[in-house]
């Protein structure tokens, strides 16, 4: 067994199961097509189940997937079949809600497109090369924000700050709907 | 690309489909890419282009080499800007296009710059990209800052320093990484949850060849202070293979660290409690006490609301109910109303769990349960519930008619070749395994070939009715089904249904005239392979369509097993050339070849087509018998019959390594060693080796067969042989000497010098014991092989084999001891079994074939007793057996 817990992938795709942006961290599919033809079963499987308020899982090929869909986006976090399925859903959480966050609550594909990079550096913050760097989505939506940061400033302290204000902004328009 | 990237602002009424990079196209995004190279960089265009560019990458488009190597460059004039959101885009746009080793010179020193930046943010991505791009020789240059960057007091840079640590030590450069073990250590004890948790994965794998620094690291961790979730789960994995490792020295009292892990069942965080619970089901050797704390966590998961913790404890739970179905029963009650789980892989899970758990009385309620549940699940599942049934019904037989009628309902809906091969697999074994339910059975598979489509089904259960149903008590209703297919099916079937209609006239005489009928029509099948096997038929049946008892002969023809194991034929088949003399299928040898593990892995890789090489190694017996063939003194040996594998006569890595291979022959044994020799400085010549076969009375040598000469590393062999009593199992030891005239080599030109010197090598001794006279051949149903097997001939006894590490180590040694072919899977013993049953087939000197049950059972802690039936064709034999094992 692998002993440190590894993600094979993370995969946020539209309604149509098309990409918007996805990340291998495995061999496991070596050609572009390999991969897309993984998003397609993934997205096939997944499709008619309701996975909106909560994390769902799924297990095919022997991958663990544990999925979560908002409006058109579903978001898919993809594991060995050894893995702790609960690890992985750590993983999905902090990357969906992070997400939400960058997006500052209007979670669809258009912003998400919209805000590409934003989404992109997301993935960079929560998984190196398979191992998960960071799960808490404060943090992770902390350290992508930061371009309204003061270069200067050490990033910590920004990081929390950052932080509190997205969260502040976030809470405020959920309040608002 | 008029289209300005980010507009958050504008009227958001644009229709559904409207997308940011509508219509964006490579070549002209590569072109946008050259506002990289402006004097005046604008921070927001240059990373809107990049963006771009990332996203023709994650849409899988790919970048010739030219086209990569000149973004590459752009990319690497924007570290002029100050811009932190630019930068961190050009962070991991270098990262995306993995850059080669000369061009990472390029942005060698830009990164250096930023690493030793004074912002943090900066610090930790330039390691990242550093180490991710970089290669060994720049790294001794950066491994003073990596070394204060794992101690670092921000975490982020923290983390960053020590994940690469870990993909350099997995990758290019495990020896550097390996001497930052103590600041690794120090980040270990920070305060940073993730710091924690990546210091210990990177110490870990540095010291993982090391059993005592784990074992060390692992009981000074587990007396607390790992904070980080992520950090104790991974603790809870080092600790239970530490528990695996150690578990042979420690056989009495408590398991170590048993009570860290059942502690962890009380951590606040969910992932360390599942851990932890999971960890403990797969202990080795679980007892019920052990098992009763993570059973109660998991327990309380199956209830919970979220759907991944009910998934994880079904899962768990399902695995631990293959050993241990009396621990998971109190969980039925949960387990249930998963079954109308939303989620189909938790609904699946429960109800395989419940049929593996469930008693008898709750069979019934159960099918009616499932039988709602199959219409809406996917095949794949279907399988695995399907396989559970047929577990269910082997072990309660009386509740065989409701899950058969189960299995035959499913048989009739829909479903793919898969899942209706499981169908039938289970329907087939049933019938097998229970006599009572083999007439409902063999309907339930006749009407299901009435409306077929799969060619290969239908010609399975064919042949198995023409084994099966002429022993029924009324095999003419059966006979309908069968001449249906010679009228609708396609050739394949045809020529199927035409052999198990031949079989059913050969077994049932007074069925005989009416099956000539039929087969006499076939006559007139537009397919050649039909018609031929009616013509066959018809003329081997013989008496002219009478009421009249068919040959022995003829039965034998028709429901003869093939003993031959079908792999040696087809090799045998294709090394003959056609000639005077006809094919003797006597001549294909009879031993079972374990596959080469090479080709277990790579299935399918098989060459085909005419000009594809021979498939495989040629086999080792035809080799031998071959190569023995070939040398004149052991020509009249006769038939060989079996050839040991290699047993080392020396040490690893010593001089000359020999190694031997047991030829035994009817009245003689030959020895045949495999000598190599490692030194290059020597020359050996008229190698041979001196037998004493003073401890081998029954054993005269005959001839001996020198090497003449063994240069180095090229292997050759040497023969000894000796004359035993005809056909006798005769055992005994013999010491070895390995002789012979050494001479030195020089190595510059490699030319061996005149004189050589003699002298002497010691091997080790070598024995033919019991287990050398016996082939291993298998038989595909040994409960037909041992009924048909005379039982004066049986010869029971039992033995105490006294403390053993565990049964299957029991078991083992008993068949290597015999030197049988393990039947059906039996060698195989479940994890905890207290008990076990084992079937083994061979032939033994003198073509006798013999078959054993060994019943293994656990008494008292460690001592295993066992019972030893044998049945052969010749009670001696039977008695030699338990000699052996008498003596073993």
């Amino acid at each position: 067994m692998e002993l440190c817990p590894t993600i094979k992938n993370i995969l946020l795709l539209d309604s149509e199961g098309k990409r918007i942006a996805v990340k291998y961290y495995s061999d496991d599919w070596p050609t572009n097509a390999a991969k897309e033809a993984f998003e397609k079963a993934v997205f096939a499987k997944t499709q008619k189940t309701n996975a909106r308020t909560e994390a769902e899982i799924t297990m095919f090929d022997n991958y663990i997937v544990v999925y979560k869909f908002v409006q058109d986006l579903h978001f898919f976090v993809t594991g060995g079949e050894n893995e702790n399925e609960i690890i992985l859903a750590t993983v999905l959480q902090g990357f969906f809600d992070a997400v939400g966050l960058l997006l500052r609550g209007t979670e669809d594909k258009k912003e998400a497109l919209e805000n590409l990079d934003l989404i992109l550096l997301c993935l960079d913050e929560i998984v190196d090369g398979g191992i998960i760097l960071e799960t808490d989505a404060n943090v992770i939506a902390g350290k992508v924000d930061s371009h309204s940061m003061d270069a200067g400033a050490p990033l910590s302290e920004q990081t929390i700050t950052q932080a509190l204000a997205t969260a502040r902004e976030h809470l405020t328009r959920s309040l608002l709907k | 690309m008029a289209q300005p990237l980010v507009k958050k602002d504008d009227d958001r009424d644009d229709e559904a489909d409207y997308s940011p990079f509508l219509g964006i196209e490579k070549g002209a995004v590569l072109q946008e890419a050259r506002v990289f190279n402006d004097p005046q960089l604008d921070p927001r265009r240059c990373s809107q282009v990049i963006t771009k560019l990332l996203y023709l990458l994650n849409q899988g488009e790919t970048f010739t080499k030219v086209e990569a190597t000149e973004v590459f460059f752009a990319v690497t004039k924007l570290f002029q800007s100050k811009d932190i959101g630019l930068r961190r885009m050009v962070y991991v746009m270098i990262k995306e296009l993995s850059p080669s080793a000369d061009e990472v010179i390029i942005v060698t020193s830009s990164l250096m710059k930023d690493m030793t930046s004074k912002t943090d943010m900066y610090r930790a991505n330039a390691i990242r990209v550093l180490c991710r791009i970089t290669d060994g020789t720049l790294l001794t240059q950066i491994e003073r800052y990596l070394k204060q960057a794992i101690v670092d007091k921000n975490p982020v840079v923290a983390s960053a320093a020590l994940v690469s640590g870990i993909h350099l030590l997995q990758q290019t450069n495990p020896e550097i990484v390996k001497r930052w073990s103590n600041e690794v250590q120090e980040a270990v004890q920070s305060r940073a949850a993730l710091v924690q948790f990546h210091a210990l994965a990177l110490l870990h794998q540095i010291r993982q060849n090391d059993r005592l620094a784990v074992n060390k690291l692992v009981s000074s961790l587990t007396k607390g202070s790992v904070r980080s979730p992520l950090a104790q789960c991974l603790l809870i994995r080092y600790t239970s293979q530490v528990i695996r490792e150690s578990a042979n020295n420690n056989q009495a009292g408590d398991r170590p660290f048993y009570d860290f892990l059942e502690g962890c069942l009380r951590h606040k965080a969910e992932m360390v409690i599942f851990e932890a619970a999971r960890a403990i089901t797969e202990l080795n050797g679980v007892t019920s006490r052990e098992l009763t704390p993570a059973i109660t966590v998991l327990q309380l998961f199956l209830s919970s609301s979220k759907p991944v913790l009910r998934f994880a404890a079904v899962r768990t739970l399902n695995k631990v109910a293959m050993t241990h179905p009396m621990a998971v029963t109190n969980c039925n009650i949960d387990m249930e109303s998963l079954i109308s789980d939303q989620n189909r892989s938790i609904a699946t899970l429960a109800i395989t769990t419940l049929l593996k758990t469930g008693n008898e009385s709750s069979v019934d309620r159960l099918m009616k349960q499932i039988t709602n549940f199959m219409s809406d699940i996917a095949d794949e599942f279907k399988i695995v519930v399907v396989e559970a049934i047929r577990s269910l019904c082997l072990k309660f037989p009386l509740k065989h008619r409701s899950l058969m009628n189960f299995l035959s309902n499913i048989l009739r809906e829909e479903g793919g070749f898969e899942y209706k091969k499981a169908i039938v697999d289970s329907i087939v074994i049933l019938i097998r395994d229970i006599p009572e339910a083999k007439e409902s059975g063999l309907l339930h598979l006749c009407e299901f070939i009435e409306d077929c489509e799969f060619t290969y089904l239908s010609t399975q259960i064919l042949h198995f009715l023409g084994i099966e149903g002429p022993k029924t008590s009324d095999p003419s209703k059966y006979i309908r089904y069968i001449y249906n297919r010679v009228h609708l099916e396609n050739a394949t079937v045809r020529a199927g249904a035409v052999s198990t209609l031949a079989k059913f006239g050969a077994m049932v005489d007074t069925l005989k005239p009416r099956v000539f009928v039929l087969l006499r029509r076939c006559l007139f099948d537009n397919d050649d392979e039909v018609r031929d096997r009616a013509t066959l038929y018809i003329n081997t049946l013989g008496g002219d369509g009478a009421v009249v008892e068919t040959g022995e002969d003829v039965k034998e023809f028709l429901f003869g097993s093939l003993d031959i194991p079908l792999v040696n034929l087809e090799n045998s088949l294709k090394n003959y050339e056609p000639s005077e003399e006809s094919f003797d299928i006597n001549s294909v040898p009879k031993e079972v070849k374990t596959q080469p593990l090479a080709e277990k892995k790579a299935p399918g890789k098989k060459p085909t087509g005419l000009g594809a090489s021979p498939a495989g190694p040629p086999s080792t017996v035809d080799a031998y018998e071959k190569l023995l063939s070939s040398i004149p003194e052991f020509a009249n040996f006769g038939k060989l019959f079996k050839s040991s594998a290699p047993v080392e006569l020396t040490e690893a890595e010593t001089e000359y390594a020999v190694n031997v291979v047991k030829h035994i022959f009817d009245g003689h044994v030959v020895f045949q060693y495999n000598c190599t020799n490692t030194i290059p400085e020597q020359l050996l010549e008229n190698v041979t080796v001196i037998v004493d076969a003073s401890e081998a009375e029954e054993f005269a040598e005959v001839a001996s067969k020198p090497l003449r000469s063994l240069p180095y590393d090229s292997p050759g062999q040497t023969f000894v042989a000796f004359e035993k009593p005809e056909g006798v199992p005769a055992v005994g030891k013999f010491s070895n000497m390995l002789r012979f005239i050494v001479k030195e080599v020089d190595p510059s030109t490699g030319e061996a010098e005149d004189d050589g010197v003699e002298d002497e090598y010691q091997l080790e001794e070598l024995e033919v014991v019991a287990a050398d006279y016996m082939l291993k051949v298998g038989v595909s149903n040994f409960r037909n092989a041992w009924e048909t097997m005379d039982a004066d001939c049986e010869r029971v006894d039992e033995y105490g084999l006294g403390p053993r590490e565990s049964l299957a180590e029991a078991v083992n040694a008993v068949i290597n001891l015999l030197g049988m072919q393990p039947c059906e899977g039996t060698e195989v013993v479940p994890n905890n079994s207290r008990s076990h049953t084992c079937l083994l087939s061979g032939v033994y000197i003198g073509n006798v074939k013999v078959l054993v049950r060994l019943q293994f059972g656990l008494d008292g802690p460690k001592d295993v007793a066992m019972k030893l039936a044998v049945r052969s064709e010749d009670e001696a034999v039977s008695d030699a057996i338990h000699e052996i094992v008498a003596s073993g």
